[in-house]
Formats: structure tokens, C-alpha cells, sequence
């Protein structure tokens, strides 16, 4: 049992800590508020607290857990919003009201209810087994079955398996190890600042299909990737952030809402119920957990928050399962990591960021990846993490530190996001270092033409902005017709292809098919346009073709109906162009 | 300001520098709690405790530290952090940047005492904002909607029309088929005497000021005092909005100068800089106000903010307009080349947002086609300027036909739609048909961000 001996905001100092351990989980004060010990000195340790330590004095106790900070993992977890150190927001609320109070003490995971364990037909008496094994599953629900792992540490020979409806502490199985029998419950615990084991990393080679089409047509993140979206305020990060929650096709989302706005964890918690998961027709809080420390929580819950995400991820990717992880944002992350150095009287790196700013930045991307997991199935965690730059200047450390780390860049422009291009993901500075691993993928799955659309779209958009600087000087006029055509092409590309409603029930989310049938269209005008002004129709006429209307209303188009409609543009396409070159 | 029981006074004081006191042998001084310095002349200030150790504890004093001396100076813990008294009372009454009544009436008589910093709401216990606040000013209903429980703040710089705005807002705010309580709470941060003037006339004239406590820290009062006044402010709110069902509007002025209290007290306290000198934790300090606007499950009141700042020399990047945005639900964006040319309110839609708009229009709330004709009205206007400076370089007549209608839509739309009279209360349909007016002088086809059906509907055919 420790003393108080100086409080300064989140931090505290205790002494009389001899033997505890770094990273240990302490309650601080009579309130027993919980913090974690991040420094030692002698018989002093310096812990940070993850609650507000106002009314705390010198003299009070701190009690060591003996034991890193850690999550809960077992079925209960799904369809869950914790805080920062995974405690349940829903339950902190039937306790404690509307606001959280402080000190408050409530499990992870329910203990009460009992879920139905059925273990696997393998698994008998005297079968082998060891960490990451899988001895059964529940069906947490509709959409996801928990797989029941084997926790850390334990490896040996099954003495007894049970069947029937258990509580995540009732023991399900034991496993004779040699030396003890261990009893094995349905739930596990895990320390959030090591990394899983797996077996072996595999390489990606299938896309987070997103529905966004500027992400998945040019600068997809491959599942087990690793992707950053820096942009100033109101760039639209957690917008685009909600969508590839809503409609990305991995099997099991992560929000993590770090330092970010209260009302925007209520709008996932109210929106996702109601919307279903596009494949099963589930809601798709089934395959969610939110994590929320808000901007108005305590700093040092912040720092803590990722952690407890990207271990929840790590714990499903062992399952087998696809899991996708969006922080939002980072920067509150890291500016939470640069507070307690401060207070820490760290010698400060770039802009007051602690030294290990870009060590923690890269050790959390690593948690990325697609593995061979103990369990002997393949899953991965794909990382998209927003970066919220200062004046949204990107040479700032964080976003430099993660830009070293993702070979998916989503660069937001505040000028775009001003004339309401949404989103506002630059075609010219984003990037994708994913494409070369994922082209077979493109190639089974959507043919040879995907590729060629990307690569061909992507000069049209390139050589328009080259026109542009030069229109910006001379005036659209001083072009020659084909060039004005190009300018009319990317135009076309930008506002009918990549412009994109997330608020609209139908355009939030295009699938693969109907995306590639859009640009080609898209394309196939430009073909046919190029004839036409060889054939000295001029590019007024063409600028006036009336298919374009209906070009720029593909987007509006249901999945089912789209095929038939676009089918139909291309053939009047062919039509107008057919009379326009008749004169 | 409430004194509490456990009193312990202490003749310590080892030093004094900038608004910090170190006082010796205090061996449990609670950290935030509250403390009250005795002077040798009887008079007393209040300060409160930022670092406390088992040997000496650190106080920041709220008031000028003149007259404060280290032999016979005393200082009181008070066992307890701030409070402020709140009632139902506190409604028409004007009081100091540290909760002292300045108009001439009587004390108050507290119904609780609340702790200044609150609590951390729970986010599942937030509802969402959603209920249509009609401001009667185009570009805010038309395209920047505000929702009750949301924190807009007004971006602004010297000498811009914020002020006018603000009082406009508060005198014409209504939501239709409401007849519930409401009320004002003005924070007045480091202003001036004129402002605060201003301010108090227009409630009055009004009839709002009885329905409005207003908390005063004027710009000759001392500084670190800011620290408190949207504390009190917002903590009075939440009594009248949470617990006697009132709707409250926050209005808060100037967040830029509470912003240098900030950063006077962290270079007081002698901590690493962040940038240009405000301290690191600022994007927390500031969300620790924000944050206290919205709605509550269960609750019949809200707390929607409108908070004032001017941006130093107009630079949206300074990390006071810069943090404020990463926090605030969207911003009311003022521009200077709008008001030079005496267009009022001099709001510019390109760089404001709001990012609760979609929950609150719509069928059944504005109308079917608001987002379309904002969305539509916005991508017209972003053309127009793109239209604007390519012509100031290659001339008018260089334009194509396109590009010349783009920017005649541009001039109306800031004359016709942007501008409008201070006195002048423009319905949400009128706001809607004069967008229709100016999207009519364009072909249907030209109408890419609207459905069709409203289309249909609601274009004017010459």
C-alpha cells in the first residue's frame, strides 16, 4: 500500500510503492480512482490516472493491483461501448447517471448472463491443446460466432469439455498441463500494451472493400493494411471514418472515438442499430464495438484507449476473423502521450511531442496485418487511422510519424471540402502502395478492364490539373478542342464518379460491380466524344450532349437498377454521338 | 462563491510570482480545491490549489496579486473545490467573471452549489440534436443550419460584425411548435465596457434580459479570472437546462481571450509551450467547455452554444480558431472581404459548416429539398469565386458562357441571399424560395446535386 505524496493533474506520485511493477493497475486515493504506474523511482512511482483527481490529497492510499492494464475478452463484448479503459458505458450509466462518476466500479464484461457454449467435435478427452486454440464457440449473435480460445500460457491435454448455457466464469473445460489442471472459462484477459502472438504474418492480397468509390477504385487499403487520413476540421475525417464502419466488408468493426465529440459517439450509437449489415441484413451494431473516450473525459483514458482498441481487434483477428480498426483521432491520442510527458518533465522532441512520439506511432500500425493466427485460421486487422493536424499542416510530427508507417495516404483538402466535394480525398497527393499486391485480386474478382479504367481515369484527372494551372492563365478558350474535351472528361470524373453523398441513403455506398460501370461509361463518352471531334463535331456540341445529364444521375441509381440504366446510357450515348458526327 | 467547512489557514507563503503562490507545510491541500487569500488590509481573494505535495502546495490566485506579501499574508484551504450557488433567481441578474452580483439587487439565494468544472457526461447518455433552431438569417438556416443542443461557434475578427450577429441570433432564435422554456446565459470574457453595454441593452430591449444571467469579466479585470467565468457560466446553465427544463443559449465572448488567460497561467507556471506559446493541453481545456453543450436522455432542457472568437489577424489556422473547430460542431465563418463590401452579416458559407445540419431539415423538420438546394447553392458559390479570380486574371470577356453566369450568381447571391437587414427575420420558405430564384437562372440539367422530383417541384420556369 502506497502513500500520496504529490498530485499535478493527471499525474500523482505515490511512495512506499516498492514492488510494484511498471504498468501496473493501481487505485489511487479513497475514491480509488484507476491510474497505472508509468514510472519508478526507488520507493516512489509516478502513475498516471485515468480519472479526474480533483478534491484528491497528499496522505491518501494507492493500491496496487499487481497486474498490467489489461481487457476483458469473452462473449458480451459485441454491440458494447466502453470508455478508454474498456469499462461499459451502459452499465457506468444505470450506476452513476448521466454523467460519469468517478471511482466507479463495473465489470467489462457481464457476468450474469449465460450464453450457450457448444465445443467444437474435435475436442475430446485428451486432446492437445495450447494458446490461441479454439475448444468451442457461442453465437454472440446473429452475425458473429465467438470462438473460444485457449488463453495465453496454457498448453496440455484436455481432461473434460462441457456442452450447455455458462456464464463467462463458470469453468467450461480443463486442461491438464502437466504439472495442474487449469480450468478453462469462456473469458480471457489480455494486456493491451503487447501485441498478440501469431504463428507467421502473411502477405494481404484482398482490398477492405469500402463502398467509397475514390478509395476503392483508386487508393484501396488491402485488409491487414494500414491506412492514415490526415485532414484539417471539417474535411470530413469521421464522416468518411462512420462510412468505412457502415459499409466496409471486414467482419467485425472497431471505433475507437479518441478525444474526439460526444455527439458523434451518440450518432454512431443511435444510427447503427437502425442500419443493416448490407450481406446478412443484421443490424450493424452486431459485428461493433465502440470504444469512447470523448474530448471532455480524462486526458490520460485517451492515451490508454488505443490500446484497449487495437487489443480487442488483435483478439478477433486470432478468431479468424477480418477485423477493421478506425481511431479517430490520433492526434488526440498523441497530444494525450505529450501531456503526461510534459507533466513528466520529459525532454521534449518536435513541437513538445515526446521523443518516442514516432516509436509508439509505429508499434501501434504494426499491430496491423494479416497473420496465421495460434488458433491455426488466418485473420487480419486493418488500421485507418485520422490525423487531425494543426492549421491542417501536415508536416507536423504525428502525421510525418504515421505517413512513415501506412502505405495508404488519404489526403483531405480543405478546399475541396469548402466547395462540398465530398469527400474531399485528393486524387493528386493520396496514395495506395497496396495496388501492386492486390491486382490479382482485381483480376480474378472484377476482370482484366478494372485496372485499365483506374489507370486511365487517373490521367485524365492528372492532365486536367495540368490544364488548369495553364487555363488559370490564359482562359479555357486558348485550349485546343481536345484538351477542353479532357477538361470537360475530368470534370466529369470528379463530380459524376468520385463526388459522393454519404448522407444519401443509395450514394453512401457503391459496390465494385456498379463503380467500375460508372466510370466506364464515363469513359466510353470520351472515347466516343474524341471520335466525334475528329469527325469536326465541335466540343460546344459534345460539352451539350443531353446523355450527360444522365451520366451525372448514375449515382442515384439502386444496385439492381443500375446495370439496366447505365446499359441503356452507354447505348444513347452511341446514339447522340451517332447523329451529332451525322450533323 | 461559497466558503466550506475544514478551514485551514496557513502564514507560509514562500512566493509569489505572476498570479502562482507557493505556500509551505501545507501537507494535504486537495488538488483543485479552493482557497482563500487574506491580505493584511482585510481584503480577501480567491484562488485554487494546482499542485499540491506533501510538503508545499501551488495556488493560482484569481485577482490581482497586488498588495499580496510573504510575511503577513494568509492563505485558507477551504476543503472543498469551486462552487457556485445556482438558482431560478439568478435569471435578469448581471454578476462579475467570478459569480458576484454587480448590479445593485440583492444576493441570491442558492438552491445547490455546483461544482464549476462539472462532469463528464456520459456519451450514451447524450440524445441527439435534432430539433431545427430558425435563426431567420438565410446563410445560417439556409446552410449552416443550427440545432438545438449544438456548439456553433462565430469565427470572426476585429472589428467584424460578430456582435450584431449574435444579438440577431438570440433575438429571432425559435423552434417552431415549441412553447417550452427558455433562457439565456451570456458569458462576457475579457470584454469591453462598450460590449458588455451592447450586450445587456439589446437583451433588455428585447424583454430576453429577464430571462437571462449574464456573467461578466470585463477587460480591465484581471485575467486569470477568465479562467472561471465560462466555467460559472456553463455550470449555471446546465442547472437551468437540466434540472428546471429550460433551453438555454450560451452565448460566450471572447473565446480568445480566455484562451490567453490560458496561456498566461501555463507561462506562469513556467510549462513547455505548445504552439505560439498556448500550452499543450489546450484542445482539452477548451473541449472541457465545449463539451458542456448538448442534450441529455431523460431531460427536458438543452444547451446550445454560440461562441464568439476573433481570430488573430483572420488567420483560421491560429490555434485558437484551429482547436476550436476540431471540437465545436461546425462554425459560422465571418469574412472581411464580405464585409468590406458592406455585406451584413458578412457570414461566408465556404469556409462555415454545420455538422449537425442533416438532423435537423429535412421533410418534417424544413423542407424535402433543403439539403439539395443548400448543396446546390454551395457548389454554384465555391464556382463563382473559382470564376471570380480566374477573371481577375485573364479578364470577363475571357470567360466561357458558363463561367459568366456562375459569376453573376455569385453577385446575387450575396446580395440576395447572403445579405439581409439586422432587423430582418426571414423565414425558412422565404430562405428556401429566394435560393430557388437564383438556382432557376440555371438549366434543370445544371441542377446535378438535387433529386429530380424537387426539381420538378420547386423550379421557377420563366
Amino acid at each position: 500500500m502506497g502513500i500520496i505524496v504529490k498530485i499535478a493533474g493527471p499525474l500523482v506520485i505515490a511512495d512506499d510503492m516498492r514492488g510494484s511493477n511498471m504498468y501496473d493497475v493501481v487505485k489511487v486515493g479513497t475514491l480509488g480512482l484507476i491510474g497505472e504506474v508509468i514510472q519508478l523511482k526507488e520507493t516512489t512511482a509516478v502513475i498516471q490516472v485515468y480519472e479526474d483527481t480533483s478534491g484528491i490529497r497528499p496522505g491518501e492510499p494507492v493500491e496496487s493491483s499487481g497486474q498490467p492494464l489489461s481487457v476483458e475478452l469473452g462473449p458480451g463484448i459485441l454491440t458494447k461501448i466502453y470508455d478508454g479503459v474498456q469499462r461499459p458505458l451502459d452499465v457506468i450509466r444505470q450506476k452513476s447517471g448521466v454523467y460519469i462518476r468517478r471511482g466507479i466500479n463495473v465489470a467489462s464484461i457481464d457476468r450474469g448472463k449465460k450464453w450457450k457454449f457448444m465445443p467444437e467435435k474435435s475436442m475430446k478427452k485428451g486432446s492437445h491443446v495450447s494458446e490461441g486454440t479454439i475448444i468451442g464457440h457461442v453465437e454472440e449473435t446473429p452475425l458473429i460466432k465467438h470462438f473460444i480460445m485457449v488463453p495465453q500460457g496454457i498448453s496440455g491435454k484436455i481432461e473434460t469439455i462441457k456442452s450447455g448455457s455458462f456464464t463467462v466464469e463458470d469453468t467450461i473445460a480443463t486442461v491438464s498441463t502437466g504439472k495442474k489442471v487449469e480450468k478453462l472459462t469462456m473469458m480471457q484477459r489480455r494486456p493491451v500494451r503487447m501485441p498478440a502472438r501469431y504463428k507467421s504474418r502473411i502477405p494481404s492480397d484482398s482490398p477492405l472493400v469500402t463502398g467509397t468509390r475514390v478509395i476503392d477504385m483508386f487508393f484501396p487499403v488491402a485488409k491487414g493494411g494500414a491506412a492514415a487520413i490526415p485532414g484539417p476540421f471539417g474535411s470530413g475525417k469521421t464522416v468518411t471514418q462512420h462510412s468505412l464502419a457502415k459499409y466496409s466488408d471486414s467482419k467485425i468493426v472497431i471505433y475507437v472515438g479518441c478525444g474526439e465529440r460526444g455527439n458523434e459517439m451518440t450518432e454512431v450509437l443511435t444510427e447503427f442499430p437502425e442500419l443493416k449489415d448490407p450481406q446478412t441484413g443484421r443490424p450493424l451494431m452486431e459485428r461493433t464495438i465502440l470504444i469512447a473516450n470523448t474530448s471532455n473525459m480524462p486526458v490520460a483514458a485517451r492515451e490508454a484507449s488505443i490500446y484497449t482498441g487495437i487489443t480487442i481487434a488483435e483478439y478477433f483477428r486470432d478468431m479468424g476473423y477480418d477485423v477493421a480498426l478506425m481511431a479517430d483521432s490520433t492526434s488526440r491520442w498523441a497530444e494525450a502521450m505529450r501531456e503526461i510527458s510534459t507533466r513528466l518533465e520529459e525532454m521534449p522532441g518536435e513541437e513538445g511531442y515526446p521523443a518516442y512520439l514516432a516509436k509508439r506511432l509505429a508499434e501501434f500500425y504494426e499491430r496491423a496485418g494479416r497473420v496465421n493466427a495460434l488458433s491455426g485460421n488466418v485473420g487480419s486487422v486493418t488500421l485507418v487511422g485520422a490525423v487531425s493536424p494543426p492549421g491542417g499542416d501536415i508536416s507536423e510530427p504525428v502525421s510525418q510519424g504515421t505517413l512513415r508507417v501506412v502505405k495508404t495516404f488519404w489526403a483531405l483538402d480543405a478546399s475541396l471540402a469548402n466547395s462540398r466535394h465530398f469527400p474531399s480525398i485528393n486524387w493528386l497527393s493520396s496514395y495506395s502502395l497496396y495496388i501492386p499486391q492486390l491486382s490479382k485480386w482485381y483480376q480474378t474478382n472484377m476482370g482484366e478492364n478494372f485496372a485499365k479504367l483506374r489507370d486511365d481515369a487517373m490521367q485524365i484527372l492528372q492532365r486536367e490539373a495540368e490544364l488548369k494551372d495553364i487555363v488559370q492563365l490564359v482562359g479555357a478558350d486558348a485550349l485546343p478542342d481536345t484538351e477542353r474535351l479532357t477538361l470537360e472528361i475530368g470534370r466529369m470524373v470528379r463530380e459524376d464518379f468520385l463526388r459522393q453523398n454519404a448522407f444519401d441513403e443509395i450514394d453512401a455506398s457503391t459496390s465494385l460491380k456498379k463503380q467500375e460501370m460508372m466510370l466506364d461509361v464515363i469513359l466510353h463518352f470520351r472515347d466516343m466524344a474524341a471520335r466525334a471531334l475528329d469527325a469536326q463535331v465541335t466540343i460546344d456540341k459534345i460539352v451539350a450532349a443531353k446523355v450527360r445529364a444522365r451520366i451525372a444521375r448514375m449515382k442515384e441509381l439502386k444496385e439492381e437498377a443500375a446495370k439496366k440504366e447505365i446499359d441503356s446510357i452507354r447505348g444513347d450515348t452511341d446514339k447522340e454521338f451517332a447523329e451529332l458526327t451525322k450533323g | 462563491m461559497s466558503v466550506m467547512k475544514f478551514e485551514k489557514e496557513y502564514k507560509t507563503i514562500k512566493s509569489v510570482a505572476g498570479p502562482l503562490l507557493v505556500v509551505e507545510k501545507v501537507r494535504d491541500a486537495a488538488y483543485n480545491e479552493v482557497v482563500r487569500i487574506n491580505l493584511p488590509n482585510g481584503e480577501t481573494k480567491l484562488g485554487q490549489v494546482l499542485e499540491s505535495t506533501d510538503k508545499f502546495a501551488v495556488v493560482q490566485i484569481f485577482g490581482q496579486t497586488s498588495g499580496i506579501n510573504i510575511s503577513d499574508t494568509s492563505v485558507s484551504f477551504l476543503g472543498d473545490t469551486f462552487r457556485i450557488g445556482v438558482s431560478e433567481e439568478m435569471l435578469g441578474r448581471v454578476f462579475d467573471g467570478q459569480g458576484r452580483p454587480i448590479d445593485i439587487k440583492a444576493a441570491i439565494t442558492a438552491k445547490e452549489k455546483r461544482d464549476i468544472n462539472g462532469e463528464p457526461l456520459n456519451p450514451v447518455s447524450r440524445a441527439m440534436p435534432k430539433d431545427f433552431i430558425e435563426t431567420g438569417i438565410s446563410t445560417i438556416d439556409g446552410l449552416i443550419t443550427l440545432v438545438r443542443g449544438q456548439k456553433l461557434p462565430i469565427f470572426s475578427g476585429s472589428g467584424l460584425t460578430h456582435n450584431d450577429l449574435a444579438a440577431q441570433i438570440t433575438r429571432q432564435a425559435k423552434v417552431k411548435n415549441s412553447t417550452e422554456d427558455f433562457a439565456v446565459v451570456f458569458a462576457g470574457i475579457g470584454i469591453t465596457h462598450d460590449d458588455a453595454e451592447f450586450f445587456i441593452r439589446d437583451f433588455e430591449k428585447t424583454g430576453a434580459l429577464k430571462r437571462t444571467v449574464a456573467f461578466i469579466n470585463m477587460a480591465d479585470d484581471p485575467s486569470i479570472e477568465r479562467i472561471l467565468t465560462p466555467r460559472l457560466a456553463l455550470t449555471t446553465a446546465e442547472y437551468l437546462a437540466y434540472e428546471k427544463d429550460m433551453h438555454v443559449l450560451v452565448i460566450m465572448t471572447d473565446m480568445t481571450n480566455y484562451c490567453e488567460a490560458l496561456r498566461e497561467l501555463a507561462s506562469a507556471r513556467e510549462e513547455v509551450p505548445g504552439r505560439r506559446g498556448y500550452p499543450g493541453y489546450m484542445y482539452t481545456d477548451l473541449a472541457s467547455l465545449y463539451e458542456r453543450a448538448g442534450i441529455v436522455v431523460g431531460k427536458k432542457g438543452s444547451i446550445t452554444q454560440l461562441d464568439i472568437l476573433t481570430m488573430p489577424s483572420d488567420d483560421v489556422t491560429h490555434p485558437i480558431p484551429d482547436l476550436t473547430g476540431y471540437i465545436t460542431e461546425g462554425q459560422i465563418y465571418l469574412n472581411r472581404e464580405l464585409a468590406n463590401k458592406a455585406i451584413y452579416p458578412s457570414v461566408d458559407p465556404l469556409g462555415s459548416l454545420s455538422r449537425l445540419m442533416n438532423n435537423g431539415i429535412g421533410n418534417g423538420k424544413t423542407r424535402e429539398d433543403h439539403r439539395g438546394v443548400a448543396d446546390q447553392l454551395y457548389g454554384f458559390y465555391a464556382k463563382a469565386k473559382e470564376a471570380k479570380s480566374l477573371s481577375s486574371i485573364v479578364g470577363i470577356e475571357a470567360l466561357s458562357d458558363i463561367e459568366k453566369k456562375y459569376l453573376k450568381f455569385g453577385e446575387n447571391f450575396e446580395k440576395r441571399f447572403i445579405q439581409q437587414g439586422r432587423y430582418e427575420d426571414r423565414s425558412i420558405e422565404r430562405t428556401l424560395e429566394i435560393g430557388w430564384e437564383l438556382l432557376s437562372e440555371f438549366d434543370q440539367n445544371d441542377l446535378t446535386r438535387i433529386k429530380t422530383d424537387y426539381i420538378g417541384k420547386y423550379y421557377k420556369k420563366k
